[in-house]
């Protein structure tokens, strides 16, 4: 089972992020800021990340730099999942490391396309 | 709804755009004609009924067009967009070097997410088309959708399906809350009104069709009818690409599919096809652009 870290810092997000998730067949952990998350990481890397931006402690951009330069930090795939929605922050995102970008509100089929995208899950399954 | 209400607008949709509906469909002319009918002023279906029984021409429209009208995303299905980029492309770029030109027809072109994602394709090929005349001709029976197709906006929701977001980078302009795909990509485009019921032979010949998800809605003599006229409009070496739900199998032998690329065929006899009086037409122009 693909294991996917999602880091927020609403509770709301991280279980609705959970069951959709877990509904794609993934094993969840979460986060509440950036700090949190890469304390997760160090001990083992997930396969996928999503990702919020703006988080007390640690944001989500910083915490992708950290993350990235760790060893084997190159290979979970990073979604961002934020409410900043304009090309400048997605373009930051991009060159800073992150394989896909996902803009607030999403739902069900958006994240299951985004993973797809990624190759996170089948594209078949993206379609159910 | 009662149920003669129901067969008369069953009867309507099949008579004015071929959509074949099943006995057991109330809830989707429900749903998708009780919002219209309180939008018109309406108490509900059986007034609506009544409307078009009485002949009102714009709620013949706008029934036809609520009913027709489908979800579409980017890139749908995926896998048509790569047979398209590796397998149809190759093949047409190989085949036309002498004349450089491509035709490609959505049928269904709906919003324009279709046509838009072959045109992104197309970009993402770069090189391999510098100096080529791409035409896409990308028809809908609906005049709203093909607005919405012509103006290339989409809400936040529709460019996150399908759509890798590299490609919304590089080939939309954000303006507040929608998305508009580029001028450059826009003029790629021609959008047309059109019934695939009636005549479409003034359209000429296309290298490629796209022709997804639309069958499916039709009976089985109305599917083979189009078949057979589309046949007429395709290069005998072009590639028709249909929905992952359709196939031609059973239905025609006018086009056979092409082992281990689903959803893809080719005409059946390039000689027959090239036989058919109705090529005669598009002829003059193919080799007026070859020699120029």
């Amino acid at each position: 089972m693909k294991t996917c870290l999602v880091v927020d810092d609403s509770s709301v997000v991280r279980k609705i992020a959970r069951r959709i998730l877990e509904g794609l067949e993934f094993e969840v952990t979460e986060a509440e800021d950036g700090a949190k998350a890469l304390e997760i990481c160090q001990r083992q890397l997930p396969d996928a990340v999503l990702l919020d931006w703006n988080m007390p402690v640690m944001d989500g951009f910083e915490f992708m730099g950290h993350m990235r330069r760790l060893p084997g930090g190159d290979q979970p795939k990073v979604v961002f999942c934020t409410t900043e929605n304009n090309v400048a922050h997605i373009a930051q995102a991009l060159s800073g490391g992150a394989n896909e970008y996902i803009m607030k509100p999403f739902d069900k089929d958006i994240i299951a396309d985004k993973f797809a995208e990624v190759g996170l899950i089948p594209v078949g399954q993206a379609m159910v | 709804m009662t149920p003669t209400e129901y067969e008369y607008l069953r009867k309507f949709l099949k008579d004015s755009s071929g959509l074949d509906l099943s006995a057991d469909k109330q809830y989707l002319i429900e749903s998708r004609l009780l919002p219209l009918a309180r939008k018109a002023g309406l108490s509900g279906i059986a007034e609506l009924v009544q409307k078009l029984q009485a002949g009102s021409r714009t709620l013949i429209t706008d029934v036809v067009e609520a009913m027709t009208t489908n979800e579409t995303f980017f890139f749908r299905d995926k896998v048509p967009f790569d047979h398209f980029r590796d397998h149809i492309m190759p093949e047409i770029i190989k085949a036309r070097a002498g004349r450089r030109s491509v035709r490609i027809w959505c049928a269904a072109g709906s919003t324009g997410q279709e046509p838009y994602s072959l045109a992104m394709c197309l970009k993402e090929m770069g090189a391999a088309l510098t100096g080529w005349r791409v035409e896409i001709i990308a028809t809908d029976l609906s005049q709203e959708v093909l607005e919405k197709a012509r103006a290339g906006v989409y809400s936040q929701f529709e460019v996150q399906r399908g759509l890798p977001i590299q490609m919304l980078v590089k080939y939309f302009k954000q303006t507040g809350e929608t998305w508009q795909i580029n001028p450059e990509l826009r003029a790629m485009i021609q959008h047309r009104q059109l019934n695939l019921l009636h005549d479409f032979a003034q359209l000429g010949t296309f290298d490629v069709i796209f022709c997804r998800n639309v069958l499916i809605y039709f009976d089985q003599d109305t599917k083979i009818n189009i078949f057979n006229r589309l046949a007429r409009q395709i290069e005998p070496d072009g590639f028709l690409v249909l929905g992952a739900a359709e196939t031609v199998v059973g239905l025609t032998d006018t086009f056979k599919p092409i082992p281990e690329r689903r959803g893809l065929y080719k005409p059946n006899d390039p000689r027959a096809a090239a036989a058919r009086p109705a090529l005669a037409a598009a002829t003059p122009r193919m080799v007026a652009m070859a020699g120029q």
